[in-house]
């Protein structure tokens, strides 16, 4: 079914009684040439484009629970290109022209605002370090711009000043970012992937991978066995425990990240602002309300909710810099299972295993690259070979030194990305 | 109306309040809703999509309905619930999201188009033209989105945070929790019960129930004396209890200040960190409506609310009254109405088998499937089995049962339990450790039984703390049976509303299904019902039944969806509290601080640290002009710089040589008595960490600096080698950053300068560079290096911090004396950059010894933390991003940090990158500007012109690459 | 979350730095598979961890916590110093 505005009307004016389910239901087949483990929002848009670029359809996507219910059904939404080292620089401008290119291509409104992304900067060595990374952004061929304090003033006349502890010395600006609703990503992908044949399998919890003679063969979940020439696991926050099915150590951590949305308000945020001073991230969202979080809690945590201390720390850093959503109250606190990586970058990459693909370590920037992380490791399953945008996530770049992406500078911790 | 002789509000003062701009009289004690309804006032609000008048549904904090904004300007608070707003002398009110007014709202248009605007319509639409998204709908769907409006100044209210202990947190004071706090405190344990309310007893305060032969809410009034007088017991009203944390730890929202007019010195909210051993969930229960069509009309609330507006506040909300109901509790309702003298029209109980009264016409096995009345309900039409019937009232009072408050069981990944017999959920067992639950909130309904698993509950926790109860009875009280049968949407036309803020009807319910989103995750984010301000507490359960139903389902099969904190909204501010200004984090202030502002020195940030940027003179008007005549300043005479913020560890025993062999690449074992040694500290994974100078004071005495971005960090390392990895040395080390205050003296006359001070004079056999030793000045006992960070003879200073502010002055007009004087950041980082030194801008976490050229400092003779890594094939090849000077040359000569470097002739494109620039400066050594920077085969580059670009400022320039070191490549100034 | 530190008693987390999985440093000789393994590998279990804290707001101990990742139980702690986690070659 094709979706309108004239769809909208026709329904609404008929009783809308000929909606039709966004997907099939359907029982798992005892063999596909694709398995892919995750129907999370990297896992759905990579079976979309292994049918729509690719032409392969007898593909099953095996969700554990129910589609999208993992970190895509819970992120701050803010989608951008802005990073700075070679192997990331690539992949996000491609993500971000996918972005652009979104609804058209799902016939679905994902919501993509692009109202731009303030990431603001407190000294000259943060200048300096925003201006490295606001070259490369232009180097990529993406949009950047230094404000100044002054042009900061009339863009956001409620950041606070003329007292902060640490003043605003200016910031980057990115045009072409901004946020998009996550659910509809996620739903939009599921809808085009199941129309193109694929299946979409939901509480079909994986149990075992199958490998015999260094090859994948199939797996197990909890409703029975599938043989599969390929397995692709993309499963975030899980990525351990699924890769260890094959065997396989990983050099992921999982961390749990909050994030927290406020009662609806009128509009009164109109960019993606990002704090200097720690991490901290504000936006607000077409239903009023304000969509904001900051750092991990920085323990390794599979419980998808976190504690007080990083709480309040991000409250205060929302007090620190924009005094006026003091009386905004928290509705809603949520939290999700992270896979950090030694880097913060992401593998996408084969393993030593035939047949068996990896993609994960997207630590807590996996919303902007759904797009792009689907449409490359569709490249890699259909080809075997790596999508040029995203040749660098390599898995073995951490035991080489070669092509390592440490965005941040911290090095070779887990949390610290 | 107000009946007289009815409700609690005794002798209360009259108290005047105003909402939309009309001035009303209320009582205090009343809250903004019961005030309202006792003027005849039922349209509070408006629906957010449908715009629909609506007026309080309930009278508690989980109110959907009934949100309005209280004060006006910057202290305007958006969305407050006018059921729980407590009236105040010059309360000001408005209705939200309307306009232009409440009784006209043009945006009422969206209820004509209802149809159009069913779930999940906004993603099937608003694709084109591609360009209108953002340009129209976007902007427009913004605008029409969210409820009330912040202000636009800073939130000027105080907050402030604390923290408590006890043995036992009660949280609720309702029987059970009542019974629960007097049994742990007569115990002796410590005991805090919060409630939200501002007055403690639950439902007690709104029924009119005997307890122990007295009234509920005079019995209650009792117990909370008994307790007040007890200093084991800390009672907290107005405080909710938000969310349950992990080891005991809960989350508590004190509305300080909220009944009260503003005040600036007395903080409007706290936020409470509750650290308890045990606790008892008492949170009573919250009653759900049943779905009908056109069950939103101003003047259909629950049953339980309109008990609480007659028997606690004296209100009736209608002249005219009807019930609604499936179970017995409702009946309560019609009785307390008729007793106080109020008209009940009919109750229609949709069992055949429901109770019958002498005191109130009786309709049994009907249902409610219509209201009308557009701004107040007029009539309710029925259907029974002869067809349906039309009342007229004005109000009609709901109740489709009661829902056990689970939440903060379930904030610990605990999913709740379906019970048949009470229609509803209730706590899984064990869900959150040490918290036990008891009553209404554990479907346990009767006021005997609230009170009997109040008592048990406490008896369980002060089990686990190990401590007896004392035995005493229970008071009696009512035990009725909790009959009720399950009705969760009526059928027929039309719509039917679940979740009332959001517009949700069991229509977008049954639509959701259809499209497959059967899954109650799904539904809920694909109609939006549940994420409105009551988080689903009125419709959760009804909309889940309604799937169930709807796919052929049960409800434990269809499941639930889960609650996380909070439990009600709180305030940015409140849990932010001490985050805005200055307190966001700590300022650390050096010794030379207030003589550097004094000289009207720009101080910035260093991390915590503040410190100074330049020190103009009299005439200079840029902060360039200061600069360049600071670094010839230290250049030619001599320059003062306080440098105590570098951090500075004290490193003491026989093993110290070892902790420093191993934390640096180079040697230090082998480093001499009285000298210094500059040193490289990698990361395990074999990056450069920091690097600094450590100094030998004595044999097992080193005294160790790192720069002041990495101190924590290096101090926490060297606690990471000594305690996790080599806990068997002997070796021990401080921090003494704060206890030493040092200043660098730089330039051809800082012997001179320092001969003038030092007790004892010190020449360059003496004291050669890279020396160290004690010293004294004026009697005060201090440390001296020779150590340089400007390439010029120097060395730093160090003395007791208490005398740090009288030194630097001593130090600077000396330094004034022979021409010379203070210098600040700016200079400071001009002067190394043309020595080639490197600061953080180089070390910046991505780069190795090999690539800033000091491969030779990673000593091959012994293993140092971060050597294997070090060694991995792709941080050691030759084509690596690697340190070199920059010179520009040619007509542009202007040259910034960030700025990226491509090969003369290359496209300022990422393919072609060959590097970037980290630190540059105007050099009036060399009259141009120098830079540092990073470029690819960089050290076999020297003497190539490379371009670079810096597309931000517009600024494309031709470079030479030359050798780090600009300025004095032998060392002979440093040396002399 | 609260953790017992073997020196202060049980603190409030915020007073803790948090490193990652304790695990024993390799011998210097061990080669850089093992120090690959060291720095970057994890089991990252859903279940019992052993992990290494630093009492930062506190004594500066660091700690070894046994906890449970999913369900954020604090099963034991113990200092690092008794832990055996270096190779002490």
């Amino acid at each position: 079914m094709q979706f309108s505005g004239w769809r909208v009307l026709k329904e609404g004016l008929t009783g809308n009684k000929g909606w039709t389910p966004h997907w099939r239901d359907p029982q798992p087949k005892s063999e596909y040439d694709i398995i892919i483990i995750g129907g999370g929002g990297h896992g759905l848009s990579t079976a979309y484009y292994l049918a729509k670029e690719h032409g392969l359809r007898n593909i099953a996507v095996l969700e554990k629970g129910y589609l999208g219910g993992g970190n895509i059904g819970r992120n701050t939404t803010i989608v951008r290109a802005n990073y700075f080292l070679p192997g990331n620089s690539e992949f996000y401008s491609h993500t971000l022209k996918l972005w652009e290119g979104l609804e058209e291509e799902l016939n679905y409104n994902v919501m993509m605002s692009q109202r731009g992304q303030i990431a603001l900067f407190h000294s000259d060595a943060q200048r300096d370090a925003a201006a490295r990374r606001g070259n490369a952004i232009i180097n990529q061929g993406d949009d950047a711009e230094m404000l100044s304090v002054e042009k900061l003033r009339q863009m956001v006349p409620f950041l606070n000043y003329d007292n902060a502890r640490f003043p605003i010395y200016g910031a980057l600006l990115q045009r072409r970012a901004g946020t998009a609703r996550h659910d509809a990503v996620a739903w939009g992908y599921a809808r085009g992937a199941d129309q193109l044949g694929v299946d979409l399998i939901q509480n079909c919890e994986v149990t075992g991978i199958d490998i015999e003679g260094g090859e994948v063969k199939g797996v197990q979940t909890v409703r029975g066995a599938i043989r599969a020439k390929k397995v692709a696991i993309v499963v975030a926050g899980r990525s351990s425990l699924v890769a260890a099915m094959a065997g396989m150590r990983l050099p992921i951590e999982s961390h749990v990240l909050q994030a927290f949305v406020t009662e609806g308000l009128k509009p009164c945020i109109d960019h993606v602002i990002s704090f200097g001073m720690g991490h901290f991230y504000i936006s607000q969202s077409d239903k009023g309300g304000l969509v904001f979080g900051g750092d991990l809690d920085m323990y390794a945590s599979y419980a998808a909710r976190g504690n007080l201390p990083i709480i309040e720390h991000v409250m205060e850093a929302g007090m620190a810099l924009m005094p006026r959503i003091g009386k905004a109250r928290v509705l809603r606190s949520w939290g999700g299972i992270m896979d950090m990586s030694p880097d913060g970058s992401p593998v996408i990459d084969k393993t030593h295993i035939d047949g068996l693909y990896l993609n994960c370590g997207w630590n807590y920037g996996g919303f902007k690259a759904v797009p792009a992380s689907g449409n490359c490791f569709a490249h890699l399953i259909a080809t075997d070979r790596p999508h040029d945008a995203a040749a660098k996530f390599r898995l073995d770049r951490f035991a080489t030194g070669r092509g390592i992406m440490d965005e941040e500078g911290t090095g070779a911790q887990h949390n610290l990305h | 109306m107000r009946i007289a002789g009815q409700g609690r509000l005794g002798d209360a003062k009259s108290v005047s309040f105003r909402f939309d701009g009309r001035q009303y009289q209320g009582l205090e004690g009343d809250t903004l809703a019961s005030a309202l309804l006792a003027n005849d006032i039922q349209m509070m609000g408006r629906s957010f999509k449908y715009h629909r008048p609506r007026g309080a549904l309930t009278a508690g904090s989980e109110e959907p309905n009934a949100l309005v904004t209280i004060k006006a300007g910057d202290a305007r608070e958006p969305n407050m619930r006018a059921t729980v707003q407590e009236i105040y002398e010059g309360l000001e009110a408005v209705s939200q999201n309307r306009f232009p007014s409440l009784g006209l709202d043009l945006l009422s248009v969206n209820d004509l188009a209802a149809p159009f605007f069913g779930a999940g319509f906004y993603y099937k639409t608003f694709m084109w033209p591609k360009s209108f998204w953002e340009k129209v709908y976007e902007p427009m769907i913004r605008r029409a989105a969210g409820l009330g409006a912040l202000s636009d100044s800073a939130d000027a209210d105080l907050y402030e945070k604390a923290y408590a202990f006890c043995d036992l947190l009660v949280i609720g004071a309702g029987p059970a929790g009542l019974m629960a706090a007097l049994t742990a405190a007569r115990a002796g344990a410590d005991v805090i019960l919060a409630d939200e309310d501002a007055v403690m007893g639950g439902r007690l305060l709104a029924e009119v129930e005997d307890i122990d032969g007295q009234p509920g809410h005079d019995w209650a009034a009792g117990v909370v004396a008994e307790l007040e007088a007890m200093e084991n017991v800390r009672l907290m009203t107005r405080s909710s209890v938000v969310g349950a944390y992990d080891q005991g730890t809960y989350a508590v929202l004190e509305k300080v200040g909220h009944h009260k007019a503003r005040r600036r010195d007395v903080p409007l909210e706290c936020f409470w960190r509750i650290v308890a051993k045990q606790a008892v969930l008492a949170a009573g229960a919250i009653e759900r409506p049943v779905a009908f069509r056109n069950n939103d009309r101003p003047g259909i609330m629950t049953a339980g609310a309109v008990r609480a507006y007659l028997n606690r506040w004296g209100v009736a909300p209608g002249k005219c009254m009807t019930v609604f109901a499936n179970n017995d509790d409702a009946h309560r309702t019609a009785r307390d109405l008729v007793q106080a003298g109020v008209h009940v029209a009919a109750l229609i109980d949709s069992r055949h088998d429901g109770p019958t009264s002498d005191l109130f016409p009786v309709i049994r096995g009907a249902q409610v499937c219509n209201a009308s009345g557009r701004k107040r309900l007029e009539s309710i039409t029925l259907r029974t089995a002869g067809g349906e019937e039309k009342i007229q009232t004005d109000c009609l009072a709901m109740s489709g049962g009661w829902n056990p408050s689970v939440h903060l069981t379930c904030h610990q990944n605990g999913r709740p339990v379906w019970r048949d017999d009470i229609a509803g959920f209730v706590p899984l067992p064990g869900a959150v450790t040490g918290l036990h639950v008891a009553g209404a909130c554990n479907g346990a309904f009767s006021t005997a039984n609230c009170l009997r698993e109040g008592m048990e509950a406490a008896k369980t926790a002060l089990d686990a703390l190990g401590r007896k109860p004392r035995s005493f009875d229970l008071p009696t009280a009512e035990d009725g049976t909790y009959r009720i049968s399950p009705l969760w949407a009526v059928p027929g036309k039309g719509r039917a509303w679940l979740d009332f803020q959001n517009d949700v009807t069991v229509k977008d319910v049954k639509q959701a299904a259809v499209e497959n989103f059967r899954s109650v995750e799904h539904m809920k984010r694909y109609t939006t019902q549940g994420m409105a301000t009551d988080q689903g507490k009125n419709s959760n359960v009804a909309a889940l039944a309604v799937l169930a139903d709807v796919t052929g389902r049960g409800i434990s099969e269809t499941g639930t969806t889960t609650f996380r904190p909070p439990y009600s909204p709180v305030a940015i501010a409140a849990m932010g509290a001490g985050g805005a200004e200055k307190g966001f984090a700590p300022e650390r202030f050096t010794t030379s601080h207030r003589a550097s502002v004094e000289r009207g020195a720009p101080m910035i940030e260093a991390g915590l640290w503040y410190r100074p940027s330049y020190f103009p003179k009299p005439g200079e008007t840029t902060w360039r002009q200061s600069c360049d005549r600071e670094v010839n300043m230290v250049r030619q005479s001599v320059g003062i710089c306080d440098v105590s913020t570098l951090g500075k560890i004290d490193i003491q025993g026989p093993d110290a040589d070892k902790l420093l062999d191993f934390a640096y690449t180079n040697m230090f074992s082998t480093l001499k008595v009285g000298k210094v040694r500059y040193g490289l500290m990698l990361r395990e994974d074999g990056y450069v960490m920091d690097d600094g100078t450590t100094a030998r004071m004595g044999e097992n005495h080193f005294v160790m600096t790192t720069t002041t971005a990495a101190a924590g960090q290096v101090m926490q390392h060297l606690e990471f080698i000594t305690q996790v990895l080599r806990p068997e040395w002997d070796v021990r080390f401080t921090s003494v950053t704060e206890q030493w205050a040092q200043f660098a003296v730089a330039g051809p006359q800082s012997r001179d300068l320092l001969n003038g001070l030092l007790d004892e004079p010190i020449d360059g056999e003496s004291w050669p560079f890279m020396s160290c030793g004690a010293v004294t000045l004026m009697g005060v006992q201090g440390r001296l290096f020779r150590i340089s960070f400007s390439g010029e003879h120097a060395y730093e200073l160090a003395v007791p911090a208490r005398y740090g502010d009288a030194l630097f002055r001593e130090l600077v007009a000396r330094a004034e004396a022979l021409g010379g004087g203070p210098y600040g950041m700016e200079a400071l980082n001009v002067l190394r950059i043309e020595k080639g030194l490197i600061t953080h801008s180089e070390i910046h976490g991505r780069t190795t010894a090999f690539d800033i050229g000091m491969q030779g400092m990673v000593s091959k003779k012994k293993h140092c933390l971060g050597k294997p890594m070090s060694e991995r094939e792709g941080l050691m090849e030759a084509d690596r991003e690697r340190m070199v000077g920059l010179k520009p040359i040619g007509p542009v000569q202007e040259i910034v940090a960030g700025a990226h470097l491509f090969t003369k002739g290359d496209p300022a494109e990422r393919v072609y990158d060959q590097g970037y620039v980290t630190s540059v400066g105007f050099s009036p050594t060399l009259g141009h500007m120098i830079g540092l920077g990073f470029l690819k085969n960089g050290p076999e580059r020297m003497g190539e012109q490379i371009r670079l670009v810096d597309h931000l400022r517009g600024i494309d320039a031709v470079c030479e690459v030359v050798d780090p070191v600009f300025f004095d490549v032998d060392g002979g100034r440093v040396r002399g | 979350m609260r953790i017992t530190c073997p020196i202060c008693g049980e603190r409030d987390r915020r007073e803790f730095y948090y490193q990652g999985a304790a695990m024993a440093r390799p011998s210097e000789d061990a080669g850089a598979e093992a120090f690959h393994d060291y720095v970057h590998l994890r089991d990252n279990p859903a279940g019992v961890t052993r992990d290494l804290w630093y009492h930062e707001g506190g004594c500066g101990a660091w700690i070894v916590v046994e906890r449970n990742t999913l369900t954020h139980e604090i099963l034991s702690t113990e200092l690092a110093e008794a832990a055996s986690l270096g190779d002490a070659s």
